[in-house]
């Protein structure tokens, strides 16, 4: 099953602004090993060819803070979503 | 200003037990909660052991809704391509209300319901953002533009605690101190949950997984069954995952498991109706944030109260002891009229005497016992290959049994000095 049809699955209400700011200089000044790509469960960190940055799809996010831990460059600004927005889990 | 008693961060299972204990003694609580409803951003393996907090709890779980009382324990170790497995059930663990699978979308709604009957104020969707303070003391809340001043704070807002962090209570989060769980729920009718794990209605089977189930970093797999779903998911270690070359990417991790002989057969037909993630403490007894601070108080997983014993986490009951006995200190606090540091410092006592503190302070060595690699790439490679060879008749002769067995234990190198030595420290844990 592919993960982008996995995150289909769950519910989520999305807030017109990112709860995940990335501090693209960190990133490509003091960060080779780009471990963001990797740690995210549902996969929604890319490195985008064209912009030249880390780009995430917050809307997908499970709010597990992975992220926030795996990067110990502090690059990652990472809050919960608003109340009321995000991912809704309906078993748990 | 005024100020209520007590106010909550987090309406999971440490916020709801530590509010159901305050309002039974008739203070004033309001517990604030991010999600859409209490549990809509909890998430867990499946099982809480109940022995632990039965003299705690009273009647706060009488009538829960209780997926599946586990009566069947198994467990495997993954090889590559082959596995073994342990499959253990007893009367005893029929005939006691031991443990059972729960599903916190369901269980923390239902326990948020019970103390909004009881006239707790629950309010949903408010994300806390900040602390307030008064003359060096914590005094209450922000959320939005909402201020709650109260004597206490409890901070029960789970493992990435923002409120402990805001206090100077929890050091920087560090990837070795920390793992994440992947689950996936997936539907399937009672009848066939119950033919395929081999258990009545109403009972349920925890089945625990080890080895190539991660790719070789620490973590394991697990199975609850539920009534009508069953959880699957996968715990893996975010340092040992970067360690990898290259890192290991989480996301396909549970996918190769489900693909997995041994796991496809059990979920043939099933639809996946749900995928989670949370991470999960692995610090153990070093990992604990400080446990209080004047004018407030640390629950949960907030509090680092979490065990990974092998692959099973044990999280939940420690949430709910504490946030009894968080409020427990409350109810002290009130009477004496002091809600500085000085009089809910004596919440660490209490935890000392109970499981809670004396559970996770014996289980200190286990993060470094864990850490060796063996148990995740060395073992599950062995055993499993030990057996496949011993049960396997080829061409030729069998050859004596026993004398292979030990041929190949002796030049597996499972007998050296080194790995000996680190089997031995299994008794300080
Ligand atoms: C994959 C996995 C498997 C596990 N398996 C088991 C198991 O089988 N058995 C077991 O006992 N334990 C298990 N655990 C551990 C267990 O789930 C946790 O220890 C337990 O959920 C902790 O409860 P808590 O109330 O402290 O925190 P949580 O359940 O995380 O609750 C925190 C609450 O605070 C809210 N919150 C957070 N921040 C804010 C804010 N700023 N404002 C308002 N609200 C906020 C959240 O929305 C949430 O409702 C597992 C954990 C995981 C991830
Ligand atoms: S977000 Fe962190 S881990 Fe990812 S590229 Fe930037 S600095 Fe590296
Ligand atoms: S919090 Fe978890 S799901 Fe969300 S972006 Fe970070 S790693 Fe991915």
């Amino acid at each position: 099953m592919k993960i982008e049809e996995k995150l289909a699955i769950d519910a989520f209400k999305t807030d017109k602004e990112s709860h995940i700011r990335i501090n693209h200089d960190i990133c490509r000044t003091k960060c080779t090993l780009k471990y963001c790509l990797s740690v995210c469960p549902g996969h929604l960190y890319e490195y985008n060819e064209e912009m030249k940055e880390i780009t995430v799809e917050y809307a997908g996010c499970l709010e597990c803070g992975t992220c926030r831990i795996a990067c110990q460059k502090g690059a990652i600004e990472w809050v919960y979503p608003r109340g009321e927005y995000g991912v809704q889990y309906r078993y748990g | 200003m005024d100020k209520i008693d007590v106010v909550i961060v987090g309406a999971g299972l440490a916020g709801l037990s530590c509010a159901y204990k305050l309002a039974d003694k008739g203070l004033q609580v309001i517990v604030v909660e991010r999600g859409d409803f209490p549990g809509s951003k909890n998430v867990t393996g499946g099982r809480l052991y109940l022995m632990p907090i039965k003299s705690l709890i009273g009647d706060m779980l009488d009538g829960a809704p209780f997926e599946r009382k586990v009566v069947r324990e198994q467990w495997s170790l993954f090889g590559r391509e082959n596995s073994i497995n342990v499959d253990f059930t007893a009367n005893k663990f029929r005939d006691h209300d031991h443990s059972y699978t729960i599903l916190r979308a369901r269980f923390d709604r239902w326990l948020s319901e019970r103390l909004i009957a009881k006239g707790v104020f629950v309010i949903p969707k408010y994300r806390v953002d900040d602390l307030l303070w008064e003359n060096g003391s914590v005094a209450g809340i922000k959320a939005g533009n909402e201020e709650i001043y109260a004597h206490v704070v409890v901070a029960s807002d789970g493992a990435l605690s923002f409120m402990a962090e805001k206090a100077g209570l929890r050091p920087k989060m560090m990837p070795k101190q920390y793992a994440v769980g992947m689950k996936e729920i997936i539907e399937l009718p009672e009848e066939k949950i119950n033919d395929r794990f081999n258990v009545e209605s109403d009972e349920g089977c925890a089945h625990l997984y080890l080895g190539d189930v991660t790719k070789g970093v620490f973590g394991g797999g697990f199975i609850y069954t539920n009534k009508n779903t069953v959880s699957i998911g996968i715990v893996a270690g975010i340092q040992a995952m970067m360690a990898k070359d290259p890192p290991l990417d989480a996301y396909t991790l549970l996918d190769s498991f489900k693909e997995r002989y041994e796991i496809k057969r059990l979920l043939n037909g099933g639809n996946t109706v749900e995928y989670s993630a949370h991470v999960i403490q692995e610090g153990g007894y070093n990992g604990l944030s400080k446990l209080c601070g004047d004018g407030i108080i640390v629950t949960g997983d907030a509090a680092g109260f979490a065990l990974n014993v092998g692959v099973t986490v044990r999280g939940m009951e420690f949430a709910i002891a504490s946030g009894i006995m968080a409020a427990e200190t409350i109810i002290d606090a009130k009477e004496k009229d002091d809600f500085s540091v000085r009089t809910l410092s004596s919440y660490e006592n209490r935890l000392k005497k109970s499981f809670v503190l004396q559970d996770i302070e014996s289980s200190k060595e286990m993060p470094d016992f864990l850490e060796n690699d063996d148990f995740f790439t060395f073992y599950p490679e062995r055993f499993p290959g030990f057996l496949e060879r011993a049960l396997w008749f080829g061409e030729g002769p069998k050859g004596k049994m026993g004398k292979t067995l030990w041929n190949e234990i002796k030049s597996s190198g499972m007998l050296s000095f080194k790995r000996l030595k680190a089997l031995y420290r299994i008794k300080n844990i």
